[in-house]
């Protein structure tokens, strides 16, 4: 009887386990929701200091963009994100860039070929390398370009308040009809909720 | 008793490792010698809808891809090699380009060059926010992306696969 028991159980817990390892799968995209508080990261800048959240101490809050040098929808939108430093910087709203990718496996991501690209293109905020793959998987990022707005609370803490793509259309600038990251932004800075708090976007996978 | 529950996660971990696994066998230009049609039609989201619902074939496996993308260009002999050996059991292989619509060149020649077998259709649709969530709920919008289906069911997959995953997946469906 009781070897009955434990193989009931063992069944048991076997098909249990296995509808658990196929859920997990399933919705492997993880991570931080909105109105989730964030944990900060420090991590190398292409000028060689270590920037986190926490040196921006006037800022209300950060716009937090996972991008890199390859993927050309990141290429595509480049321009847009300096566009959005110079707009948002002063308001409080500053940029931050993550290069999520191993290097290792994606040359063209390597810390140099960062360097090289923020020189080229004059980038007016940190791009940062995720050393150690760390940080993206903390947000659920699962590609590039995939954009976290953070605003910071009272006691200091970044909430995540909108999660997707800078606007409706990542190949062409001139197309753009709806900008779902300034309209978010705007939000936050007038006061008002924010209308559309996830949008997606076609990006290129995080190369682990 | 404690051994048998550790034994049971240890074989389901291993598993699991064994299946987010990236590599595998390469297979390179096989079918260079088989005379192919390679036109492709372009379409917006609404013409695409059709191939990801009303195949009456036995299984669709309808894969997003980029000539621009890593990761998909290297599956991609995976799903040409399927297509040549499931040929028999009506397995229908649709390729779904996502590549920039400007550039509809540079994914003409990769066709020639890899002469590629499967249908494909270059999506030409940028409001990409809109179709994202109609293609699947769960997809967040990278590429790889990968569809199964039949008349009973349907799988959906934001991964790479080996050659072996992805016959193991299509096997479920015949």
């Amino acid at each position: 009887m009781k070897t009955f028991k434990a193989l009931t159980l063992i069944a048991i817990l076997v098909i249990v386990s296995a509808f658990a390892a196929n859920a997990v799968r399933k919705n492997k995209v993880s991570g931080y929701n909105i109105g989730d508080v964030v944990s900060n990261f420090k991590l190398p800048n292409v000028d060689e200091k270590m920037v986190s959240m926490t040196d921006y101490k006037d800022a209300k809050g950060i716009i937090l963009i996972f991008t890199c040098n390859t993927c050309p929808f990141s290429v595509a939108n480049e321009d847009r994100i300096i566009a959005l430093d110079n707009k948002y910087a002063s308001k409080g709203y500053p940029v931050i860039a993550i290069n999520p990718n191993n290097p290792e496996v994606q040359p063209g991501d390597s810390f140099d070929l960062m360097k090289k690209r923020a020189r080229e293109k004059g980038f007016t905020f940190p791009y940062l390398l995720d050393k150690g793959q760390e940080v993206y998987p903390k947000y659920g990022a699962t590609k590039t370009p995939h954009v976290y707005l953070l605003q910071k609370n009272a006691e200091g803490a970044h909430i995540v308040r909108y999660i997707g793509a800078i606007d409706d259309n990542t190949r062409n600038e001139k197309a753009v009809k709806e900008k779902y990251l300034e309209n978010a932004v705007d939000a936050l800075l007038s006061g008002k909720e924010i209308e559309i708090t996830e949008t997606k976007a076609i990006g290129c996978s995080i190369k682990a | 008793m404690r051994f048998c529950y550790l034994f049971v996660f240890l074989i389901i971990s291993c598993n699991q490792l064994k299946n987010s696994k990236e590599g595998g066998v390469v297979v390179e230009d096989q079918f260079q010698d088989d005379l192919v049609d390679q036109s492709f039609k372009v379409v917006n989201f609404e013409g695409l809808t059709p191939f990801l619902t009303e195949s009456t074939s036995k299984v669709t496996v309808i894969n997003f891809w980029a000539t621009w993308c890593k990761p998909c260009v290297q599956e991609l002999p995976y799903f040409e090699r399927i297509k040549k050996e499931y040929k028999s059991q009506d397995v229908k292989m649709i390729l779904v380009s996502l590549d920039f619509p400007d550039q509809k060149e540079g994914l003409e020649m990769f066709i020639e060059k890899r002469a590629l077998m499967s249908e494909i259709i270059l999506l030409d649709d940028a409001n990409a926010n809109s179709w994202i969530p109609k293609v699947d709920q769960n997809w967040s919008g990278a590429i790889p992306a990968t569809i199964i289906y039949n008349q009973s069911k349907r799988s959906f997959y934001e991964r790479s696969f080996t050659y072996e995953e992805l016959e193991k997946e299509i096997k479920q469906f015949l």
